[in-house]
């Protein structure tokens, strides 16, 4: 919410708490041998010192076979500082390199896009890849104050009206066609392409992909028409349609 | 088997002990069997507006717990023999309301009556919720002013999603729309919201329109249910309320600032 300089200090807000997705490079492990690694490590990063200074880095174990072999986190996190790298977690292995990395003040992650490696494998047993199953949602009555839906993986269709304290949600588009009095949220899992549509907007809120507006900040001469909204530049627009 | 309707509103203060007592009173006077239950455990009102408080010696609760027969309980109007209250206990609180109670009061009750007309408590907890879970009926009374009507919609929700007929996957309750205390001249001065208005948000079939009315608090003194007073305003208008109920195409009152005569406006009639 946009704090103006008016408000008086003790009802600023010091922090917010969210979750954002962030690219880290990746330093995938292919053997257990700490201290040849390390040695490579140093040679690698003397070739673009510039590139890698403190730079955050994440221990990928996915490569790892042995579930018993030794790993001396603690030397590995050293090496990676000495070279300047800012190890902060791993991700993969086996539960004993879970305990040793922990100890060693590795925090747990979890690597996004799993899937890719299995995709080949998955293929030639279905050689004819059906459409994406689709999670979309529509509606028919109202949804009335103090309701909640949350439509995972696609779009929310309500054919009706979406009271005042009612909140609508979807990882997809969001498509009202009675009155949108509530909140609508719209690619709640960060998609920014994700679009609301509405017949008439007098919507306490609404967001996509995080960034939102409030009812105060919705122009008068966009209330009660057909509007879009969507994202341009990090920006909410909401157009006249 | 009888139907359940259930007087809700999630808000308090708008009317629905009044309207549980006009409703039933008008069902039984159109020689319906009919039974009033009070859910409001510990804030029981329906009594007085009945005008039998000095009757009540078991209760709802009595009851449920198995501490009395049914037809213990129950108090024959002493107006119209077609109507029965079921009072609430004072004494107690909401928790001891059970859903297999109520459950069994109601089953046992539908085997005799025609109309089960349940007075919910405000709020939506415990006592709210059992109101209107075995409900077939729903009627939301709702104040033509912001708070009611978004605590009606709250109710309607619920209603919705949390009846026995909702958990059943069976056709959903039939809910209706009572407009309660209305002043078409304070809505004409723009302090009230409109019929339209209350409409628009909730999006409801319109049982009727109760003006705002002396006569509604005078009945609530004396313990006459408003309908019975013929001449006002606010008992046609819930005649007509349970007449609409019934299935009869009754126009709507009340809506309209009505045109004052001559002789009226000049004493001020």
């Amino acid at each position: 919410m946009p704090v103006t300089h008016s408000e008086s200090v003790e009802f600023s807000q010091t922090f917010e708490i969210k979750s954002g997705a962030v690219n880290l490079p990746v330093l995938k492990l292919l053997t257990s041998d700490v201290g040849k690694l390390s040695s490579q490590l140093r040679l690698k990063v003397s070739q673009a010192p510039d590139f890698f200074r403190n730079a955050p880095m994440a221990i990928d174990l996915h490569n790892l076979v042995d579930p018993n072999a030794e790993i001396d986190f603690v030397a590995l996190v050293r090496a990676m500082r000495n070279c300047g790298l800012v190890p902060v977690g791993f991700c993969g292995g086996f539960e004993k390199h879970h305990q040793a990395a922990q100890a060693a003040g590795l925090s747990s992650l979890t690597l996004a896009r799993q899937e890719p490696p299995q995709q080949p494998q998955a293929t030639p047993t279905k050689p004819k890849v059906l459409p994406e199953e689709v999670h979309s949602r529509i509606v028919e009555q109202p949804v009335r104050s103090g309701q909640r839906i949350y439509v995972p993986g696609g779009d929310l269709v309500v054919m009706s009206q979406v009271s005042a304290g009612a909140e609508i949600m979807a990882d997809g588009n969001i498509h009202v066609y009675g009155t949108l009095r509530g909140r609508a949220l719209a690619g709640v899992q960060g998609n920014l392409d994700c679009r609301i549509f509405c017949q008439d907007l007098q919507a306490e809120l609404v967001a996509v992909g995080g960034h939102y507006r409030i009812s105060e900040n919705i122009d008068d001469s966009l209330r009660g028409v057909p509007v879009q909204i969507y994202l341009q530049d990090q920006s909410l627009i909401i157009e006249r349609i | 088997m009888a139907r359940i309707i259930v007087v809700t509103s999630g808000k308090g203060g708008v009317g629905k002990t009044t309207t549980s007592a006009a409703i039933s009173m008008g069902l039984a006077l159109k020689g319906y069997r009919t039974a009033v239950i009070d859910f409001d455990v510990g804030l029981r009102n329906l009594d007085l507006i009945m005008g039998c408080e000095r009757r009540v010696v078991y209760d709802f609760v009595n009851v449920i717990n198995g501490e009395a027969a049914l037809n213990q309980a129950l108090i024959k109007d002493k107006r119209c023999d077609k109507l029965f209250i079921l009072p609430a206990s004072q004494t107690r609180d909401k928790d001891s309301l059970t859903s297999e109670g109520v459950g069994k009061v109601l089953g046992d009750l539908s085997k005799d009556f025609d109309y089960i007309v349940c007075d919910s408590p405000a709020g939506i907890e415990r006592g709210a919720m059992l109101a209107m879970y075995y409900a077939d009926d729903a009627i939301v009374v709702t104040n033509p002013e912001v708070s009611s009507v978004r605590d009606s919609d709250r109710m309607l929700g619920i209603l919705a999603s949390k009846s026995r007929r909702a958990e059943r996957g069976e056709e959903p309750i039939k809910e209706y729309l009572l407009l309660t205390r209305y002043s078409p001249h304070r809505v004409k001065l723009g302090e009230m919201l409109s019929v339209e208005d209350v409409q628009d948000i909730l999006s409801l079939h319109l049982l009727g329109v109760i003006p705002e009315s002396k006569a509604v608090l005078n009945a609530s003194n004396s313990g006459i249910p408003v309908i019975l007073d013929e001449k006002s305003d606010a008992g046609q208008a819930f005649s007509d309320v349970v007449r609409r109920y019934l299935g009869e195409d009754v126009t709507h009152r009340f809506i309209e600032l009505e045109k004052k005569s001559l002789f009226g406006r000049l004493f001020g009639g």
